[in-house]
């Protein structure tokens, strides 16, 4: 973090798509997930971070697809276990921006313990979670978010267990920011994964995007198109403006579990945030304070000092 | 022990402490795990470290928390000291339970030093000398009751010094060092508890003063556990950053890891789980850092489909397995050599695995250096088979040369030229690490599915076939480095004993005993187990039986794990095993009874 930390030197050419693009996508026609793509790619062009530094992690699932779509230095990890990876390249390489990918099953599911352990670590990364509420890869099984009553090949006659409310797993886990968005919704879906960018900790964005496979229609009541609404999380201002104290106070984490828990389609937008410090800035701290007792003493040096204690 | 002077025998008449030299003693301290014997016999060791003797402990402790009866046993010498011994010359005991679960383990003529507050030994039994001391009275007196009888154990290393002779000066210093950091009384009240020790007249039960011989070996050395070892190779050997999730007897790695890490710059971190834990460590090494995980058998288990990743990215990773006694949470705090097959065919699919297992103490610090060495350089997961005994046992040996055997690594980040391939099907994966421009534009992608040479998932035949021999002739390529190990004894003759781990002392032990008896037999150590080095079967050729000595069962068919993949390897019928699943290290009679039966 301090002595084996190099900084990338910046690259000269302008960030388009053109440049992000990578292999064609291999969701299915009508994916929700392209809209996400789509999405981060505006994000990426308009914040024309250095090409190099952008790092792109995911698990497995259709979703987790997403580093082979991106142009970036990227990798397909596990199952589930993409958050600890990138915790790793987080905690190690201040200098690099790292965004984790994943579903609903490879989130909540096989990965919940490791979704958990980096909100309460508060790891610096951003976390998109594509949400289909049915594991598609895998040809339409039950999901932990999939709604109770919701047939599937693991459950014929309908799902009977309680599904997960992710926004209220991540605020109790202890994320540092919450959002949620929906995949019809690409302005605002950038302009929550540019405000989880610039969160300093573990910044998570939910998005519900529609498996037209296996779970057609599932998000219609979030898609004003379909019908449905999209109703928007009023943040407060804190400017006295009349009408402020009914608005949701982000720093409120009552107020999240509260707006978590309406009914379909529930709200879009910052359910929490909080400027708790990060593990990033407590390890490097420590290890600054550590290696500033030593003076400055090479690796060479403090090794022979622990073996002249032994001796 | 060993006498030096025949002349001087230890039976005799009565005298004030009449001094007997000696090369060698066994020490064995038996008591409950809260009566600090382990810091009294660390204390002893890293004493005779200092005086440069050779030495090697063994100690077991419960696997409950607190409580249960303990044991350390310190064996000093002059000269090379192969194991801790199968008998000892010196029986400690605090408590009746202590007297009689470990008076077997006594050799005829042994001494029994025992709180005479506590123990009541059977005297009739006339094969030992009986030293009865009311050390908890003493203790207790000597400290002004306050402390109740905590300092019994430097009280008994005060009784000890007196008994071996040892440098005074320097156990005091040793005291110092260990509770001087702590809060005056504490240090205050240790010294007085050895000085009564030491001051309390043994001469009118015991007529003995033992002598070590001077060392010849002039040499400076340092004194410490497998683990320390362990860890402290791995941070010479290059590695900055790790993750692991506290395991019996892992642990103490990762410990000194967290602390220790910092003052280079990197960072260790305690996981959510032992899956959390390798990830993290694989997110360290895809960051181009060399990095570490650990654990003992069931969290290796655990780990495993990660490090199947791992073999399939073609990331480095340093895995140390603390092995003890399994399957399941099966004997935490014992020891068992039984995660060799899970180590080299653990995964799922084809993954080819680099297996190092270290011999001795000071072996710990080389292989992890080793370890470090290769993952770099074939950019592969490497495991470390060290195990329970190894990773308490202390050992003194000669300081290492840190300026020649250290290494760093950084990041490499040097932008890569137009048509950088991260999977080459000609040359050996270096990956390019994230924040490393892409003179061409296209950036790398790693990845758990078969890829082509760009990382882009492919289901060709003809490319799983190239990337599945590619991920396998890394460790050819490696073989062809590995020098044959040398042959202990001589090169040819009745019996080759070959071994792995913790089982190098007691093999080489029964081999100089069966040498100087005139027994043909010798000794080959492995400390790379897969890929195996080249010729093995060159040196097999020159002996009638190879015998291999291992802590676990001899399986369905008869052979232990190592006997197996030897015999698989060579297809050679005079490959036989000797196994032991009691777990408890081998000590040399059984080996020699093994072999020369």
């Amino acid at each position: 973090m301090s002595a084996t930390t190099p900084t990338a030197g910046p690259s000269p050419e302008k960030l388009t798509k053109k440049e992000l693009t990578a292999d064609h996508p291999t969701w299915c026609p009508g994916c929700g997930d392209f809209a996400v793509l789509a999405s981060f790619y505006k994000m990426l062009e308009r914040r024309q971070l250095p090409h190099e530094s952008i790092v792109t992690l995911a698990g497995i699932g259709c979703s987790s697809r997403f580093p082979y779509f991106v142009n970036s230095h990227g990798g397909h990890f596990i199952h589930g276990r993409a958050v600890p990876l990138a915790s790793g390249v987080s905690l190690s390489r201040p200098d690099l921006h790292v965004f984790v990918f994943s579903g609903d099953g490879d989130a909540f599911s096989i990965g919940g313990n490791h979704l958990e352990h980096g909100a309460r670590k508060n790891i610096n990364l951003t976390c998109v979670i594509m949400d289909n509420s049915v594991y598609g890869l895998t040809k339409k099984q039950t999901s932990p978010t999939s709604p109770i009553g919701f047939k599937s090949k693991t459950d014929p006659g309908g799902a009977v267990d309680q599904p997960v409310n992710p926004i209220k797993k991540l605020v109790s886990a202890g994320a540092t920011f919450v959002a949620r968005s929906h995949a019809s919704q690409v302005n605002h879906m950038i302009a929550m994964m540019e405000r989880a960018l610039d969160h300093q900790g573990f910044s998570v964005v939910e998005i519900l995007s529609e498996c037209v496979e296996f779970f057609p229609g599932a998000f219609d009541s979030g898609n004003p198109r379909k019908g449905g609404e999209f109703p928007l999380i009023e943040e407060k201002k804190g400017d006295g403006s009349p009408g402020d104290d009914a608005r949701h106070d982000t720093a409120d984490e009552v107020a999240a579990y509260r707006l978590a828990d309406l009914p379909a389609p529930g709200r879009f937008g910052v359910f929490y945030e909080s400027g708790r410090p990060t593990k990033n800035a407590l390890e490097s701290q420590w290890i600054a304070s550590t290696r500033a007792k030593l003076g400055g003493a090479g690796a060479h040096e403090v090794l022979q000092k622990t073996f002249d204690r032994m001796k | 022990m060993t006498t030096t002077d025949p002349k001087n025998p230890s039976t005799g008449a009565r005298a004030d402490l009449r001094p007997e030299h000696i090369r060698d003693a066994v020490i064995r301290l038996a008591g409950n795990s809260q009566d600090g014997i382990q810091s009294a016999g660390a204390l002893l060791a890293r004493l005779a470290g200092r005086s440069a003797q050779d030495v090697m402990t063994y100690m077991t402790i419960p696997s409950t928390i607190s409580g249960g009866p303990s044991l350390f046993q310190v064996r000093v010498g002059t000269g090379e000291v192969f194991s801790p011994g199968d008998e000892a010359d010196f029986l400690v005991a605090f408590y009746q339970h202590s007297y009689e679960d470990n008076i077997g383990f006594l050799r005829e003529g042994g001494v029994l030093l025992y709180d005479s507050d506590n123990v009541q030994p059977d005297k009739d039994d006339k094969r030992f000398v009986y030293v009865g001391i009311p050390i908890t009275g003493l203790t207790v007196e000597a400290l002004g009751g306050t402390a109740k009888d905590k300092g019994k154990n430097i009280f008994i290393l005060g009784l000890i010094a007196k008994i071996f002779d040892l440098d005074v000066v320097k156990l005091e210093r040793l005291l110092r060092e260990k509770f001087g950091g702590k809060n005056e009384s504490i240090l205050n009240t240790a010294l007085m508890a050895f000085q009564a020790g030491y001051a309390y007249p043994v001469g009118n039960v015991l007529t003995t003063r033992y002598k070590f011989d001077p060392s010849q070996d002039t040499g400076v050395q340092v004194t410490m556990e497998g683990n320390q070892a362990l860890a402290y190779g791995l941070i010479a050997g290059g590695v900055r950053y790790g993750a692991a999730y506290p395991i019996t007897p892992w642990t103490t790695v990762m410990e000194i890891l967290r602390a220790e890490l910092p003052k280079y710059g990197g960072l260790f971190v305690q996981c959510e789980d032992e899956i959390g834990a390798v990830s993290m460590a694989l997110g360290f090494s895809y960051s181009g850092h060399l990095a570490v995980t650990g654990s003992s058998g069931p969290g290796i288990s655990l780990k495993t489909e990660a490090i199947g990743w791992a073999t399939m990215a073609e990331m480095p990773l340093i895995i140390v397995n603390v092995q003890r006694g399994g399957p399941s949470t099966g004997l935490p705090t014992n020891v068992e050599q039984s995660d060799l097959y899970q180590a080299i065919f653990g995964g799922h699919g084809d993954s080819p695995r680099v297996v190092l297992a270290p011999s001795t103490v000071e072996d710990c610090f080389y292989i992890a250096i080793e370890a470090a060495r290769i993952a770099k350089k074939y950019s592969t997961p490497v495991f470390i088979l060290s195990d329970a005994s190894l990773a308490t046992r202390i050992q003194a040996f000669d300081e290492p040369d840190l300026k020649s055997v250290m290494r760093e690594f950084h990041p490499d980040l040097t932008p890569r030229p137009v048509g950088f391939q991260p999977y080459p099907l000609d040359a050996i994966t270096q990956h390019a690490p994230p924040g490393t421009r892409m003179l061409g534009g296209v950036y790398p992608t790693v990845t758990g599915l078969e890829h082509d040479e760009m990382g882009h998932p492919t289901g060709s035949p003809r490319l799983h076939t190239a990337m599945t021999a590619k991920r396998r002739s890394k460790l050819q390529q490696l073989a062809a480095e590995i020098p044959a190990p040398e042959v202990f004894g001589g090169p040819e003759g009745d019996a080759l004993i070959v071994g792995w781990g913790s089982t190098y002392g007691p093999i080489h032990e029964a081999v100089k005993i069966a040498r100087q008896q005139g027994e043909s037999l010798s000794a080959l150590h492995l400390r790379h187990l897969n890929p195996l080095p080249n010729g093995l079967e060159k040196i097999f050729a020159k002996f009638e039986r190879i015998i291999i000595p291992e802590m676990n069962d001899q399986g369905v068919y008869g052979y232990g794990q190592l006997a197996t993949i030897l015999r698989a390897r060579y297809c050679d019928p005079k490959i036989r095993s000797l196994n032991k699943t009691n777990g408890l290290t081998f000590n040399v009679k059984e080996i020699l009874e093994g072999v020369l039966k």
